[in-house]
């Protein structure tokens, strides 16, 4: 099993190659002149060399395994998956990390993580408040494109997705509660999220920043919710001394599409979309 | 045999002298002797000449193409291809990466059916085309681990840098490993470093931190070792290989006029499929390149004596 390849990897022969590559200028005597004389090895010793670099460079990418692991054992990242994501765990481990999802997305809701989330490198998500999803594409698109059921094809109506639910997270600085009202364009002029409004156009999600509103009490997150009054509804604030102040209430139908979160005019949102648990995805 | 010889050397074995070589190659061989003096006048006359690049400059166009298909695809929302190079739809076919699949059926213990499509279809798209063409005509990661490479060569040159071979069987090893893990782990750490679905993602989606992992890489073959990801590591570049064991594209050696000089070993990536070339090992007058070549057509650029060139099997001599 000699060869006689080991005769050119040994020092002389990086020489060679290198010459090899640049002919023209392997040429040049002055190069060799340059180069320092090293030391030459039996086969042998070349031979356990190539095993030894061979061997720790095998070992070295091994070691990142706990490294990539880290961010998901800590459940360093709590991050809303495309609707029909698998338990996190699982939905990390089966996602292919192609990117269909994040194409066929009408809107652009999903995203790529980044490689500091370890395993949760490249797998999608979405950021709500950028961009909800709201199901414009009426047919769970992503879903239907993902190749290896990292996103499950057990669900086919926006009801049944279960993407996080929705929490009251400042409560005081609803404008609802506080008996306010909202007019103008939420997000301001330069926000870039889109929405889609049936009665303007039925097919394409049209920029919020070109959607003003006029609401005598803010009720954003409730007009704007696709799922409707099962998953959020505007009641009267009880235990209030501000005359018609109202609260939005989260019901059980929240499907967490974080729709509510975008449009919410507060800086920051009065309302998030927390991830689900793991054990109440598909 | 020479086809289970040449086979084994994907997975790592040495490349090693003919046990027999046919009556025609021989007189070829002996014809040889005693041209010490014509080979030195080639040797001279290469370090002198232009050196042509006509097939790198169409692998790098089409390498380009391909990836720019899909940035445009997404860019101008065609929906011609979709997706990255781990899995994507082309015209609405699926197309999946072998081993990114294998490693995800390994994760959750089920065989997802557009994934079986998709890795399929690869399968006889690349067994037909060439295996580990893929490596050299699409992976933009060679593309990059070359211009690291001609980095490596200048500075080798100068003697700044010096190569760190190492044992080819690790990338067979880390095949193993890396499917290993995944299977123990559920997770997809080879996935995670991927260096092709990095660029891939990188060039349709935009850049991300991603991006400096691939450095790294870059690095490490710049300063340690020639082209190690590629050579050492890389399991789809295995896989790929082992795909185009009966592909019929294949590069083509003629014993006849070549000079044994090596220019073709010094620019290829696989050096172990060219020993061959080396002074009486080739086995008949005509053999063909073994599967771990990448069919990037550089020794058929540089070679002077037109010793080297693309076939296509059972087409003739039509390339």
């Amino acid at each position: 099993m000699t060869s006689i390849r080991e005769d050119d990897e040994t020092a002389g022969g990086s020489e060679e190659a290198s010459n090899a590559a640049v002919p023209a200028k392997s040429a040049a005597p002055k190069k060799v002149a340059k180069r320092k004389p090293r030391k030459r090895l039996s086969r042998q010793q070349q031979r356990r060399r190539q095993l030894i670099r061979a061997g720790l460079t095998g070992f070295g990418i091994l070691l990142l395994q706990p490294i990539a692991h880290w961010p998901l054992a800590r459940r360093a990242y709590a991050r809303l998956r495309p609707p029909g994501a698998r338990d996190e765990e699982h939905f990390l481990g089966a996602c292919i990390k192609c990117g269909q999802c994040v194409q066929v997305c009408p809107v652009n809701a999903i995203t790529f993580a980044d490689i500091d989330e370890g395993f949760g490198s490249a797998a999608p998500f979405i950021d709500s408040r950028a961009q909800a999803c709201d199901f414009s594409c009426d047919a769970l698109s992503c879903i239907l494109a993902c190749p290896t059921g990292a996103l499950t094809h057990s669900i086919h109506a926006r009801e049944e997705v279960a993407i996080g639910v929705a929490r009251l997270s400042r409560p005081e600085a609803c404008l609802a509660r506080a008996g306010k009202g909202f007019r103008g364009t939420t997000r301001g002029p330069d926000f870039r999220g889109r929405l889609r409004d049936e009665a303007v156009d039925r097919w394409n999600a049209i920029p919020l920043a070109e959607h003003p509103y006029d609401r005598d009490v803010c009720d954003l997150c409730v007009l704007e919710c696709p799922i409707g009054d099962t998953a959020i509804r505007l009641e009267p604030l009880a235990d209030s001394d501000v005359p018609g102040a109202m609260t939005p209430v989260v019901r059980d139908g929240c499907v967490g599409c974080g729709v509510c979160e975008m449009i919410c005019p507060e800086e920051p949102t009065c309302i998030v979309v927390d991830p689900f648990g793991e054990e109440a995805r598909r | 045999m020479s086809f289970l010889r040449d086979f084994a050397m994907v997975f790592g074995r040495e490349p090693e002298k003919p046990k027999s070589r046919t009556d025609a190659a021989d007189v070829l061989h002996g014809r040889k002797r005693g041209r010490g003096v014509e080979i030195q006048q080639l040797i001279e006359e290469i370090a002198n000449a232009q050196t042509v690049h006509t097939w790198r400059n169409r692998r790098w166009a089409v390498l380009i193409g391909v990836n720019l298909l899909f940035t445009l695809s997404f860019w101008l929302d065609v929906q011609l291809v979709e997706g990255s190079l781990t899995a994507s739809r082309f015209l609405g076919f699926h197309m999946a990466d072998l081993y990114s699949s294998f490693l995800i059926v390994l994760a959750q213990h089920h065989v997802p059916i557009n994934l079986l499509i998709g890795a399929v279809t690869v399968l006889i798209l690349w067994g037909l085309i060439g295996g580990r063409a893929y490596c050299s005509w699409v992976c933009p990661y060679h593309l990059v681990a070359e211009w690291g490479e001609m980095l490596h060569n200048k500075l080798a040159d100068r003697g700044i840098v010096y190569d760190h071979p190492m044992h080819r069987g690790i990338r067979t090893v880390m095949w193993v490993l890396f499917a290993l893990l995944t299977l123990v782990t559920g997770q997809t750490l080879f996935l995670t470093l991927n260096p092709i679905g990095i660029l891939s993602r990188a060039t349709i989606y935009g850049p991300s931190l991603a991006l400096v992992w691939v450095l790294l890489l870059l690095a490490f073959e710049v300063v340690y070792s020639r082209r190690a990801w590629c050579r050492y590591v890389c399991p789809i570049g295995l896989t790929y290989g082992v795909m185009g064991a009966f592909a019929p594209v294949r590069i083509e050696y003629k014993l006849e006029a070549c000079a044994h000089e090596g220019e073709c070993r010094k620019v290829c990536e696989v050096p172990h499929v060219l020993d061959l070339t080396i002074k009486g090992r080739a086995e008949d007058t005509h053999v063909d390149v073994g599967p771990d070549c990448t069919r990037c057509g550089l020794c058929v650029d540089i070679c002077p004596t037109k010793s080297l060139d693309f076939k296509v099997k059972g087409l003739g001599s039509l390339l």
